[in-house]
């Protein structure tokens, strides 16, 4: 564009980008500070910002060791965080891979079969995940205390149940798979069937290896959904030892017992890779989903 | 070839046998409902994998199960238990309430015989005498390592040539207290049933209660007469005496009259409704102002650095959202948090933002406007990059500054595909219950409602409140609001829907 550039356009470049600057320094603000906190000694504000002496006590606690205050005692960590850590990656991972089970098998029948009552069916999923969970928290809690009489391995405060409860949620993913599957050609899998596959046979030996990059996003997704899901969680896990991460950490911060040092340490410790592992999926949505299945 | 072929059908009568053996054991603990949800669920299985005009559905039906059972049937159940009066007092089911108080005994008329305790081995064997005649019996030999009911016979002495050890002490006994408590021990004539009744003997017990034909109860100790109430859900006296345990009965809309005509309920109920809605729409309205002018400048050439501020201000929405809400419920602490320190050295003024109403909520908006504008940001530059650029340079053309621009042509022309994004964060916000939950707990709370209630809660979190907070467990009442707020989505729902076919037009 050739556009006579005046005087006040150079104030506006310049007042732009201070108001970006000042409006990502108030978003930056709270990690740059949480990583202060979490290296600063003792867990309440000492009046700098930045920590002059640099302690390593709460990143010890976080990890499960314990560390000998400078008074002599011994400090042992109050909550496990890496056993929450724990918790939150078993049963993401087991969701995630439950979760894409379900949901290739389903948008498989969708994208390639006829059958009555799909328009119904799909439009029915569409309809269930504009209705978050935590409106059926009471039903969930009894349902599951129910199970839980006979089975208490599918009971309260077990990891079974909250699998279980998050199986459900594959809304979301079919629609997702089965937009995928429409971009692929169905001319390969036709191709298979005159060799003489089986429609199982054409599905996990042609199309779902072409469809990897949605599979892949699909999984990340479900994981990160199970890993930040907090109002199931919270129903069903009580005992310590069972919580997930997202249900834990807010122990760190009751107003009897402060621990915002530690607090800090956790937050980094469990939020990092979480973080990570989102932005490598907003990586592999975007060029999954444009590069497509033509390669076959 | 064959042999794949057969592996199937096997594979599905297997399954078959597992589930059916399943079934029965639920059916069996006394959970008919549960048993036959399964069964259901088991028949449909078993349909839709041999039946071949289902083909379709065997891809369906796993995926189509687990939603409809975890996802659409705890909504059903929900809007159900909102015409119960299910609560902590009303816990149990009838058949079970009735099975407790049928359970309870009582220290009949009978004798009582004196026991002791005798190491045999590692186990033990007791002996029960009778102080009058002088009779006595002998158990079996028993570990008493766990509270198992039992009921177990006894053999007079003589049978057995049996030389008892000395008994232990009773110091041993009360270690062993519960095991013995739970056992029932039957005397020889296969009808004198004997319970634990101190540390040193059993007696007699009878069942508390009688059930008679009329489905009343009978007190056997004092005759009285319990009768179930089926409106309270209660066994009562004839005097009016509800008993514990409660059961669950139906009570119609008595909930919903409760939430919508009793000033107790009513008050919290609309003041909370109106915050939830004035709490969404500020929300959305402030994020999206605050995505989309951030999208127009990011669209602007003559600006530079654009992917590092583009970077650094998608931040927010790729961290976990509890561990960003946890973050400024610490950063926020009216006396140790950092941005009241930052405040104090600065202006000298140290807000209460947990303890003002006023103020809570503005941080609520704060909070919320950070987690959610990165999301607006990338939508709106997804929509001004659709812009034809051509567009802008007619208007560049008639001398057009960027307000006119922005208001003649960006913002009408992505309003339209933005209407039902901005709908589903409205709903998203409706139902924002982490964000309460984690930052406020809804507090600070009304001082002039009798129910608890808090200024910050929104209506899923004072219903998470009422069931499992401080409120006594009111499932019913909780999941009658429940119902209401369903309601609700819907319609937001249906407004979305209308505004995505028209902006699909």
């Amino acid at each position: 564009m050739a556009i006579v550039l005046d005087k006040s356009h150079r104030w506006r470049v310049v007042a732009a980008h201070l108001f970006l600057i000042g409006l990502t320094a108030m978003v930056i603000f709270p990690f740059l500070m949480i990583l202060s906190i979490s290296l600063r000694p003792g867990n309440f504000a000492a009046g700098s910002l930045i920590p002059e002496t640099i302690s390593l006590e709460h990143w010890k606690l976080a990890l499960g060791i314990s560390y000998t205050a400078p008074d002599g005692r011994l400090v042992k960590p109050d909550f496990p965080v890496l056993l929450w850590l724990w918790n939150s990656v078993k049963v993401a991972t087991l969701t995630a891979c439950v979760t894409l089970a379900l949901s290739t098998t389903a948008a498989y029948a969708f994208a390639r079969m006829k059958f009555r009552g799909k328009r119904f069916a799909l439009g029915g999923l569409m309809l269930m995940q504009m209705f978050p969970a935590v409106l059926a928290l009471v039903a969930i809690f009894a349902i599951f205390d129910r199970i839980g009489s006979v089975f208490p391995f599918f009971g309260i405060d077990s990891h079974a149940s909250l699998l279980l409860a998050y199986s459900g949620g594959i809304a979301l993913h079919v629609w997702t798979l089965k937009g995928y599957y429409d971009t692929i050609p169905v001319e390969i899998e036709e191709a298979a069937k005159v060799d003489g596959a089986t429609p199982w046979q054409a599905f996990r030996l042609v199309l779902l290896p072409m469809a990897l990059p949605i599979l892949m996003v699909v999984f990340l997704l479900a994981f990160i959904g199970a890993i930040i899901e907090y109002p199931v969680a919270s129903v069903l896990l009580h005992e310590e030892a069972k919580l997930t991460l997202a249900v834990g950490s807010k122990l760190f911060l009751y107003d009897q017992k402060y621990l915002w040092g530690d607090f800090a340490a956790a937050a980094i410790l469990s939020g990092l890779p979480i973080t990570l592992v989102f932005i490598l999926a907003q990586k592999w949505m975007i060029s999954g989903l444009t590069a497509g299945g033509i390669k076959g | 070839m064959k042999i794949r072929l057969r592996l199937g059908p096997a594979l599905l009568v297997l399954v078959l046998l597992a589930a059916l053996a399943v079934v029965t054991m639920v059916y069996a603990a006394g959970q008919t409902l549960l048993a036959g949800t399964m069964l259901a669920i088991t028949a449909l299985a078993l349909w839709v994998y041999s039946s071949a005009r289902t083909y379709a559905w065997r891809y369906l039906f796993p995926g189509i199960a687990a939603a409809l059972v975890f996802v659409v049937f705890p909504m059903v159940y929900t809007m159900a238990i909102g015409f119960t009066n299910y609560s902590s007092r009303n816990l149990l089911e009838f058949s079970r309430a009735t099975q407790y108080f049928l359970d309870e005994t009582f220290h009949g008329e009978g004798p009582s015989y004196g026991f002791t305790l005798h190491a045999d081995g590692p186990e033990f064997r007791l002996r029960l005498e009778d102080a009058d005649t002088g009779k006595a019996w002998v158990s079996g030999r028993l570990a008493l390592r766990s509270p198992a009911a039992l009921e177990l016979r006894l053999a007079p002495e003589g049978e057995t040539p049996l030389a008892l050890a000395e008994p232990v002490p009773l110091k041993e006994v009360i270690a062993r207290q519960k095991s013995l408590q739970a056992l029932t021990l039957v005397l020889p004539d296969g009808a004198t049933k004997l319970v634990m009744s101190g540390l040193r003997q059993f007696g007699s017990v009878q069942p508390l209660y009688r059930r008679n034909a009329d489905g009343s109860l009978t007190n056997l100790q004092t005759q009285g007469v319990l009768r179930p109430n089926m409106v309270t859900g209660f066994y009562e006296t004839e005097a009016g005496e509800r008993m514990q345990p409660g059961f669950q009965v139906g009570v119609g809309f008595a909930n919903y009259v409760r939430i919508f005509t009793e000033p107790a309920f009513r008050e919290p109920f609309v003041r909370i409704f109106a915050w939830t809605v004035v709490f969404s729409a500020l929300t959305v309205f402030f994020a999206a102002a605050l995505g989309m002018f951030l999208a127009v400048l990011f669209h602007w050439d003559a600006l530079r650095f654009k992917g590092v501020y583009r970077t650094l201000l998608f931040l927010p929405y790729a961290v976990p959202g509890f561990i960003s809400i946890l973050v400024f419920k610490g950063l926020f602490n009216n006396n140790f948090g950092e941005i009241n320190l930052i405040l104090d050295a600065l202006f000298g003024i140290k807000p209460a933002w947990f303890s003002d109403p006023l103020l809570a909520k503005a941080m609520l908006l704060i909070v919320n406007v950070w987690l959610g504008y990165p999301y607006m940001m990338v939508i709106c530059s997804g929509l001004i990059k659709a812009i034809p650029a051509d567009l802008y340079e007619a208007s560049a053309v008639a001398g057009a500054g960027p307000l006119t621009n922005f208001f003649r042509i960006t913002l009408p022309l992505i309003l339209k595909p933005l209407t039902p994004l901005l709908i589903s964060a409205f709903a998203f916000n409706f139902n924002n219950f982490v964000l309460i939950s984690l930052l406020t707990g809804g507090r600070p709370d009304f001082l002039d409602t009798r129910v608890p209630a808090g200024t910050t809660d929104l209506l899923v979190s004072y219903t998470y409140r009422i069931a499992f907070q401080d409120s006594g467990q009111q499932f019913g009442l909780a999941a009658a609001i429940s119902t209401v707020i369903f309601a609700m989505v819907a319609v937001i729902s249906l407004l979305q829907m209308r505004f995505t076919k028209v902006a699909k037009d």
